[in-house]
């Protein structure tokens, strides 16, 4: 079924995407073309097959040795930030 | 001096060893033709001359002291995704314009360490989302063979660079045949490690449980050499695999005489181009002629390889790439009137339409009442395809096929359509799902296009792939033709 404006709206603003006008039917219909195509997983009977949660079977989590082993990279990670004062990243005002 | 371009990764490190000729001077000469082809190609995003030929003034130092790696002052050039520490890496978005990364990948250390000298970042599909680098903010690579056509992507900038012979050897990764298709589509030699097999440490995600960086080169030998110098354990990399790396180089003459091929009868399907297809089972006879014996062989489930990549890969697109917020790095919009007008403006600028695409696709899948039904259920259907594999593997010991159902198509073929575009990986994506090496060959030409044959084979038979594909490439030349034009 295809999916309907307001879905896409309700999908851009979960993703935090800013959609044009001009844009709202592009994605409307591609969507629903890609959702159409992967539908055919549907068909595929997989009652009893457990989802494959990593491309390597039997690994699991390696944890590292709780040591420090970085130093404060604060200063060079901000050179790349848009805005920031004093050693803190700026936004619009969040509580008024 | 005239001929520096055509020595490849071995001849050059070889060359440079033996005081044939300096680093300095290779890099000039291949800077020189990557500045000059860069108006056709568009083959790389940031050339860095300067720092290049400081690095090898630097390698003919060690050079003549003997201290030499590896690749000490052989000339590479990385994908730019790959973050390297005060070159900028935008990961062909304009999200990441201005982006310069505080640290090096692991595998640019590694090549670093061998002694590799990096002259650039080569154009790439916006964070690797595209299978024809149409994507790229930065524009389209063209193809060397024919620059009204396409490269394949999404590592088209590297593909485009070896193959016009700008560069030996290059960086990629392979989320769905995005280093596979390009070696194809531009008559190069592309290998898909093993998942976990090289660092993802420095690699802008995209798919996390289907990225994996890998090498574009001329021959097997000269992948073999720089697999070899950028693969193994990371511990920064919590999905990189503890395992010793063989030595590639020496494994390459490993002989093939009774090599059990399984042909991949799911590959040989009707989407797939009568004469791409002919090429294959032409060079399957040479593969017969070596010794090996050839036997049919089903995967099933494989043909849903692609409807369950357009679920896994968004659904992962989208968590990675939520990390770009307009806050710490990346693109911030103009005068945000709250915090979610800066999110979703800059998010909305910053990422162009199929990078859009894919991460509400993810959204989609992932959210609230589908994830069992599309999520879950790829998942599960990856698990059959993944045993597919297994199966197979267990009668043959590689399974061989086409790389892509035809050769190079022009720019703006297949834009209009999504789905059209994705069919492109329809055999290069089974790998990535079960995590299995791969390599794609040079193996003759439709018209003046080269076409790509594909070996795929179990976890961690890489240096298997590089034997049989180098065994394939002493009996024939195709991997030495070099488009006109770049000769």
């Amino acid at each position: 079924m295809p999916l309907t404006r307001e879905q896409i709206e309700s999908i851009a603003a979960l993703a935090r995407l800013e959609l044009s006008a001009a844009e709202l039917p592009v994605y409307q219909d591609s969507l629903s073309r890609i959702l159409e195509f992967v539908g055919a997983l549907e068909r595929v009977d997989t009652a009893s097959v457990a989802p494959m949660a990593h491309p390597l079977a039997g690994l699991t989590q390696r944890l590292r040795p709780d040591t420090v082993t970085e130093r404060d990279h604060h200063a060079e990670y901000q050179q790349n930030a848009p805005l920031t004062a004093a050693g803190l990243y700026l936004v619009p005002k969040v509580i008024e | 001096m005239s001929e520096l371009h055509h020595i490849g990764l071995s001849g050059a490190a070889a060359g440079l060893r033996a005081r044939r000729f300096s680093s300095v001077e290779l890099a000039e000469a291949f800077l020189g033709r990557v500045e000059r082809s860069q108006d056709t190609l568009n083959a790389f995003i940031s050339v860095t001359r300067t720092q290049a030929l400081s690095d090898a003034a630097a390698a003919d130092r060690a050079l003549a002291a003997g201290t030499g790696g590896a690749l000490t002052g052989v000339p590479i050039a990385h994908k730019d995704l790959f973050c390297t520490q005060g070159v900028r890496t935008t990961c062909g978005s304009r999200m990441l314009e201005n982006f310069v990364s505080p640290y090096d990948a692991t595998v640019v250390a590694k090549l670093k360490r061998a002694g590799a000298v990096m002259l650039g970042k080569t154009n790439m599909d916006e964070f690797a989302m595209g299978s024809s680098n149409e994507t790229s903010y930065y524009g389209p690579v063209r193809n060397p063979w024919d620059p009204r056509l396409v490269p394949g992507g999404s590592s088209g900038g590297s593909a485009a660079a070896v193959a016009a012979r700008l560069v030996p050897g290059a960086t990629a990764t392979d989320t769905g045949g995005s280093i596979r298709q390009p070696a194809a589509l531009c008559g190069i030699t592309g290998l898909k490690p093993t998942y976990g097999h090289v660092s993802r440490y420095g690699m802008v995600a995209f798919a996390s449980s289907l990225d994996q960086g890998g090498v574009l080169t001329t021959s097997a030998a000269d992948a073999a050499l720089m697999l070899r110098e950028m693969a193994g354990f990371d511990p920064n990399d919590s999905t990189s695999v503890e395992r010793e790396v063989p030595d590639y180089v020496a494994l390459l003459g490993e002989p093939i005489a009774g090599l059990k091929v399984g042909l991949l009868k799911e590959f040989f399907d009707k989407g797939l181009d009568a004469e791409n297809g002919q090429r294959v089972r032409e060079a399957l006879k040479v593969f017969e002629s070596l010794g090996a014996r050839l036997t049919e062989v089903s995967l099933p489930n494989l043909p849903l390889s692609v409807p369950v990549y357009y679920v896994v890969a968004p659904a992962e697109c989208s968590s990675n790439l939520a990390r770009f917020d307009g806050v710490r790095y990346g693109h911030r919009c103009e005068q945000p009137r709250d915090l979610m007008d800066l999110y979703r403006r800059s998010r909305g600028e910053g990422f162009g339409a199929e990078v859009k695409r894919r991460i509400m696709t993810g959204t989609y899948v992932l959210s609230a009442g589908y994830y069992d039904a599309y999520y879950l259920k790829a998942q599960r259907v990856r698990q059959l395809i993944n045993a597919d594999f297994t199966r197979a593997f267990a009668s043959v010991d590689v399974l061989i096929g086409p790389t892509t159902p035809t050769p190079a198509f022009a720019i703006g073929a297949k834009t209009s359509d999504p789905i059209t575009m994705y069919l492109n990986d329809i055999y290069t994506i089974g790998a990535n799902l079960a995590g299995l090496p791969a390599v794609s060959i040079p193996c003759g030409f439709v018209g003046k296009l080269p076409v790509g044959l594909q070996i795929v084979g179990p976890h961690f038979s890489e240096a298997r792939l590089l034997a049989a594909a180098h065994a394939y490439q002493g009996a024939t030349d195709w991997h030495t033709r070099v488009p006109e034009g770049f000769a």
